[in-house]
């Protein structure tokens, strides 16, 4: 059985491609479960990438079957798409996988969307003995990966800092009220980066309000004058501020009058404005956490170091879990001769046992019982030590130089 | 044989804390190693315990060396609740350290043996023991919560970059954990204090401290609650956490035992 990859990514192809490939969880289905017609399939597809694994007796074939499958929802003839396609087969494909499942292959190292997504396809699937196996073991790696290393704690951008940060404060965003003073790009970015995470918009408050209310459109959320900020830090868990007032838009006094009716609950505050909109000394009340520009690029400068260690581990984990799974693809390969083997050496017992029956008539059902379990017993040790030497060389010869892992 | 049990809870205990430091430094391994130790260590004196009650005479654990190994062993059953979880590791450094040390403290005070005991029969006094000790444990435990969160409340503060790779749990998180095993702990203490308030004769020093730590945690609670002071009913609490271990180790010589 040959294990296949033939896919699309944002690492190849220009969305103009990879959104025509593109595939909801019915369509990847359906496609698994055509093209699994000589094996079996599983079709992950993200916006960032379309991939069909496969797993056929015949590999060219299925390379074929792929490579049509793709174009023909590409509405192209098979050779326009080559350029933007990558294959992997056997190992390669697998390292490639649990790279994926990792988060090395994305767009933003480390983010967790991903792992669902290979869950769902892996649901969606056509699978049989190899692709479950391989999955499995990329699930697995993939989860190892956030646990052990903190590679999905290394925001890379400003924006990016400002949303891990508010999750190191609220956690889980979901229902966490975000509010935008300035409906500029930065805060824009910011805001939509904090919603993707699950935080509602409340209030975008801007000094001219068309701009703000087309940003609450498209967010959700109510535009108000920026004169009314101050209302906004009575309810607003994150406020987001990139105005480009020359004065300070939110004193201390406005946050401070704001506390009692908060109860405790804290206050992120961001500032990615220069200069700066915000009182730097509204970081010196109780719960409120204000994190201008600087800050946020240190954090980022910060994280950036540490990334590359974390890549390195993260790395590490995954191509330990693939020589696992190459592993096993070598015990597969050698299942047919230890059966062989198996089945010889039963066949010599019994046969042994048949020619020794004259001299065994006398004895009883129970010492009968007996000598079978004996001789069994005997067989299965003889054959342990091979069996376990045959499993070794084959993963041995999968391990040899020809055949390193590589992504 | 009892007594032989307390050397691999130690040693688990020990393990997990070590590892617990490691963790700090490069997560992974380390923390696996430490859950293990955890729970490990904590299989290993549940069954020194059950031995010690299967042995005794009656309640083992009525000496104030024998309470304190049955406080151990409710500080890291309640840690385990979600301290194994890879975001509470951090958590496991400020109560783990301090599990091992109590549970030798208790094995060198005879803790760990079974010829002493209170008659299974005087239920008020298990009862008391038992839900005072519960309590206990439980505000050990929102201590080191409370640490945990005062400590993160300073880093962000301070704008600490390396913050977000220690993957902690988010403050919010670490609040309401902490609340909420005040609240459960409080309510545990009120059903312990009634027996015990029952069966006395007088007021002493112990019945003075327990009562003041009642209050402080009530305080606590008040404080988070009704006037949302965050910060300062975790400092209470981590203070209360003091009390807690100063009753338990020097005040219980004079009243249980």
């Amino acid at each position: 059985m040959n294990l296949l990859l033939v896919g699309t990514s944002h690492r190849l192809a220009p969305v103009e491609v990879r959104e025509r490939v593109a595939l909801d969880t019915e369509g990847a289905a359906a496609l698994a479960a055509q093209l699994a017609q000589s094996g079996e399939a599983v079709c992950l597809s993200t916006c960032n990438r379309t991939e069909l694994y496969l797993a056929a007796e015949d590999g060219h074939d299925a390379d074929r079957e792929a490579i049509e499958a793709l174009a023909s929802l590409a509405g192209v003839e098979p050779p326009e798409l080559e350029p933007y396609l990558y294959r992997k087969q056997q190992e390669a494909a697998a390292v490639h996988l649990f790279r994926v499942a990792a988060g090395l292959d994305s767009l933003v190292p480390g983010e967790g969307e991903i792992l669902g997504q290979v869950r769902t396809a892996y649901e969606h699937g056509s699978v049989g003995p190899m692709l479950d196996r391989l999955f499995r073991d990329a699930l697995h790696a993939g989860k190892k990966v956030r646990t052990d290393t903190a590679i999905a704690e290394s925001p890379g951008t400003t924006s990016s800092a400002a949303a891990a940060l508010a999750a190191q404060v609220f956690g889980d965003l979901e229902g966490s009220q975000i509010a935008i003073v300035g409906a500029g790009k930065i805060g824009t970015l910011a805001a939509r980066r904090l919603v993707k995470r699950g935080a509602t918009l409340s209030f975008v408050a801007n000094r001219t309000t068309t701009r703000g209310r087309q940003l609450a459109h498209q967010l959700g959320g109510e535009a108000i004058p920026l004169e009314r900020v101050a209302e906004v830090a009575e309810t607003a868990d994150i406020l987001v501020s990139s105005t480009g007032s020359p004065d300070v838009v939110l004193t201390r006094n406005d946050v401070a009058s704001a506390l009692p009716a908060r109860k405790g609950r804290p206050l992120l505050l961001i500032d990615l404005a220069v200069p700066r909109d915000l009182d730097p000394t509204i970081n010196e009340l109780p719960d409120c956490y204000l994190y201008d520009i600087d800050d946020l690029e240190a954090v980022v400068e910060e994280t950036l170091q540490g990334r590359e260690a974390e890549f390195a581990k993260a790395e590490a984990i995954a191509v330990a879990e693939a020589d696992r799974f190459r592993d096993w693809l070598a015990t597969r390969d050698v299942v047919p001769v230890i059966a062989a083997i198996r089945e010889r050496a039963e066949a010599i017992r019994r046969s042994e046992l048949a020619k020794a029956s004259g001299r065994l008539a006398g004895l009883s059902e129970r010492e009968r019982d007996a000598v079978e379990s004996l001789t069994s017993q005997i067989v299965n040790k003889l054959l342990h030590e091979p069996i376990v030497r045959l499993k070794e060389a084959a993963a041995e010869e999968r391990r040899g130089p020809e055949n390193r892992l590589e992504g | 044989m009892a007594e032989q049990l307390v050397w691999p809870v130690l040693f688990a205990y020990g393990e997990a804390a070590v590892a617990y430091a490691g963790n700090v430094r490069s997560p992974g391994t380390f923390g696996r190693l430490a859950t293990w130790g955890v729970r490990v260590g904590w299989l290993a004196q549940t069954a020194l315990l059950v031995v010690q009650a299967w042995r005794a005479d009656g309640f083992p654990w009525g000496t104030w060396a024998g309470s304190l190994n049955l406080f151990v062993w409710l500080v890291v059953g309640a840690y385990l609740i979600w301290g194994c979880s890879p975001r509470f590791r951090l958590l496991g450094l400020t109560v783990m350290p301090l599990a091992a040390v109590l549970l030798a403290v208790s094995y060198a005070a005879g803790g760990a043996d079974t010829r002493e005991g209170v008659a299974w029969n005087d239920v008020v006094l298990l009862t008391h023991v038992t839900f005072v000790l519960a309590a206990f444990a439980g505000f050990t435990v929102a201590g080191g919560l409370a640490a945990l969160e005062l400590w993160q409340e300073r880093a962000l503060k301070r704008h600490r970059t390396g913050l977000l790779r220690l993957r902690l749990p988010s403050l919010v998180a670490l609040d309401r954990l902490t609340v909420t095993t005040i609240a459960v702990s409080l309510a545990a203490l009120t059903v312990g204090l009634i027996p015990g308030f029952a069966r006395a004769r007088g007021v002493d020093l112990l019945m003075g401290g327990t009562v003041a730590v009642w209050a402080l945690y009530a305080s606590v609670l008040y404080l988070r609650i009704q006037s949302g002071r965050r910060a300062l009913s975790a400092s209470l609490a981590l203070a209360g956490f003091g009390v807690v271990i100063v009753l338990q180790l020097g005040l219980l010589a004079t009243h249980v035992a």
